[in-house]
């Protein structure tokens, strides 16, 4: 059985390439399924930053040309890729470094997706499954996947690093644009509560405010409203500062010292920087952010280094595995014969044994079955460690010979 | 065979120690290696402990060299109900570099050896030093805290680039458990003092200015949750208070010991 890997990605195709064949859920199933005919086993993993077509069959340039027909739209900008390396490949993927953003956490779930929707069967159902398998330890054991990655998920981080768990914590927006939905989204899917949004334009408020399941607000007010907020992402359009100092003080007495995060994506700045000097107030600007989501892609470049080696044991896991597939006829033969072999002579002396008693009958039984299990125990281990180190025909073919297995186990 | 042991546990505390520095520059292995020093090194100190109570006829620590060897497993066996979490993880580089270095001024005072017999009952002592050193331990380890929420703070203000990369508890949860672990060892501290004093009145013992300190400790304590429960004091006041108040307690004990 071989693996046949063909695709394009990121890395090689631009954006108006990879859309040409960027397929929903179900085209990609539908690919899957037209492309695995016969014996041939097919998954098609399409995400919008790649589209890979993993095929399993005996003929892998028949494989690759159906495939390579498939993605034609995307012209030469494809790669391909063969056994150990397509195996590699995946399970980086899985794993994440091959993504934009390293460790990036959707395409393992993009994965199991294709993986569900494909048509599998025992080989791409194995490899799969250990590119999940791949992808959940490198998570697990590294760090990879836990530092933002972008501006928005590092303000909320910074939430949770003042507040802890974030359920319950009262967000104030101040502008309803894109910037402020994303933010106030990465914040309520960590379980903050959007109280208030502000903004100049009131309908704009009002309809983001609607979305997130808070109250509009007039700017002018927001100032009311800084008593009770736990975090203020601030994105408006305003030329001049929004929130001076004077405000976030008047606003402080009725804190009892509760700390409030300030988070500042407007340019130019909504907050003024001062507030940054008073007790319990962090604020935070564009630069902090971007200098912050640096660092931590920094930080994950690092483990990175520490999950391609989890990645290449699970891959090598994979290439032994993989390997034994070769000399797995061979083993059945053998063992078929032996078993032929042990029935034949039973039944010769069956006239001997018939003065046995059932129990005794069944002992003779068993006791010929562990010879022949032990017998065989210790050349079928060899086999498969042959076949992992690239003898496995060589050893396959002196068995099949000592042992006159026939030609049609080949 | 208490110094077979007492040497173990220095070392692992010691290795936990500079496992911790390592920790908070590049979290990971480090931190992993600072908690099995800091358990394997309590599981040792609590056997070295074991011993020095199965050699005594009363209670084994009464010198001031004893007292500091039990106090220090009293602190790390405190600090190990929260640093075994990889987010209190760094709480360690507050606590274990001075048990390294009590433990072996404990040592290096007899601490660590089989202890003289004194006058007083074993049950009294065991009553009276246990909860009082038990407070002292509950009074350190929200210090530890409150120099963690500090550090986190001012990395927080000063919006460094890196303020991810180190895992450390949010400002609220070490705000709370700062005041929390206070909470608990002020009552264990009265209680200590109460049998203190009733041994005094017994006895008709004089007050020394230990007991003054120790009174003095339990009064700064005191302020301190009127302050944070009742005024609302919170974050880097109510912090730095009990980082004061730690401060104050462990200039003047001593002074007042061996004055």
């Amino acid at each position: 059985m071989k693996l046949v890997l063909v695709g394009t990605s990121h890395h090689l195709a631009p954006l108006e390439l990879r859309e040409r064949v960027a397929f929903p859920r179900e085209q990609a199933a539908a690919l899957a399924r037209r492309l695995a005919r016969g014996e041939l086993e097919c998954v098609c993993l399409s995400t919008c930053n790649r589209t890979e077509l993993y095929l399993a069959g005996s003929d892998p340039d028949t494989a690759e040309a159906a495939a390579a027909t498939a993605l034609e739209a995307v012209g030469t900008a494809l790669y391909r890729l063969r056994d150990e390396a397509a195996a590699l490949h995946l399970f980086r993927v899985a794993a994440g470094l091959d993504s934009m953003v390293p460790g990036e956490g959707e395409i393992l779930g993009q994965v199991r997706t294709a993986y569900e929707i494909g048509a599998t069967g025992p080989f791409l159902d194995r490899l799969f499954r250990q590119a999940l398998h791949a992808g959940r330890k490198a998570r697990a054991q590294t760090a990879i996947g836990e530092s933002p990655a972008s501006v928005s998920s590092a303000g909320a981080a910074l939430a949770e690093q003042v507040f802890g768990e974030l359920r319950g914590r009262t967000i104030v927006l101040l502008g309803a644009g894109k910037v402020s939905e994303l933010a106030a989204r990465n914040l309520v899917s960590r379980g903050a509560r959007i109280a208030f949004v502000a903004n100049r334009t009131a309908d704009r408020a009002t309809a983001l405010a609607e979305r997130l399941g808070g109250e509009a607000l007039p700017l002018e007010r927001v100032g009311e409203q800084l008593a009770t907020a736990d975090v203020v992402v601030a994105s408006t359009s305003a030329p001049g500062y929004v929130l001076r100092r004077d405000d976030v003080e008047a606003a402080l007495r009725g804190r009892r010292g509760r700390p409030i995060l300030f988070v500042d994506l407007a340019v130019p700045r909504d907050l003024d920087p001062e507030i940054s000097d008073l007790d319990g107030c962090y604020l935070y600007d564009l630069d902090d952010l971007e200098a912050v989501v640096t660092e931590t892609l920094a930080g994950r470049r690092r483990e990175a280094e520490r999950a391609e080696s989890i990645v290449a044991t699970e891959a090598e896991r994979f290439r032994e595995w993989q390997a034994s597939l070769e000399v797995v006829p061979a083993i059945a033969s053998l063992r078929a014969r032996a078993e032929e072999i042990r029935t034949a002579e039973l039944a010769k002396a069956e006239a001997r044994l018939g003065r046995l008693t059932e129990g005794e009958l069944r002992t003779v039984e068993s006791v010929t079955a562990q010879i022949v299990n032990k017998l065989l125990h210790l050349p079928t281990v060899r086999m498969k460690q042959a076949a992992a180190a690239a003898d496995g025909v060589l050893y396959a073919d002196t068995v099949r010979h000592l042992f006159g297995l026939g030609e049609d186990d080949r | 065979m208490a110094e077979l042991l007492f040497w173990p546990a220095l070392l692992a505390y010691g290795e936990a120690a500079v496992a911790f520095v390592g920790e908070a520059r590049r979290p990971g292995l480090p931190g992993r290696l600072a908690t099995w020093g800091v358990r394997i090194g309590w599981l040792v100190q609590t056997a070295l402990l074991v011993l020095q109570a199965s050699r005594s006829e009363g209670f084994p620590w009464t010198s001031w060299a004893g007292v500091l060897n039990l106090f220090v497993w009293l602190v790390v066996g405190a600090y190990l109900i929260w640093g075994c979490r990889a987010r209190f993880r760094l709480l360690g580089l507050a606590v274990i570099p001075p048990a390294v270095a009590l433990l072996a001024l404990a040592h290096a005072g007899g601490g660590t050896r089989a202890a003289r017999q004194t006058d007083y009952g074993s049950l009294f002592l065991a009553l009276h030093v246990g909860l009082v050193l038990a407070a002292f331990a509950g009074f350190t380890l929200a210090a530890a805290l409150a120099a963690l929420y500090l550090w986190q703070e001012r990395r927080l203000k000063r919006r460094a680039s890196g303020i991810l990369r180190v895992r450390v508890p949010s400002l609220a949860a070490l705000d709370d458990l700062v005041a929390r672990t206070i909470a608990v060892a002020l009552p264990t501290l009265t209680l200590g003092i109460a049998v203190g004093i009733g041994r005094l009145v017994v006895s008709g013992g004089s007050f020394d200015a230990v007991v003054a300190v120790t009174l003095a400790t339990w009064g700064v304590y005191t302020g301190f949750l009127v302050l944070r429960y009742g005024a609302g004091w919170r974050g880097r006041r109510s912090a730095s208070l009990a980082l004061v108040s730690l401060t104050l307690v462990a200039v003047t004990l001593p002074i007042a010991h061996f004055s």
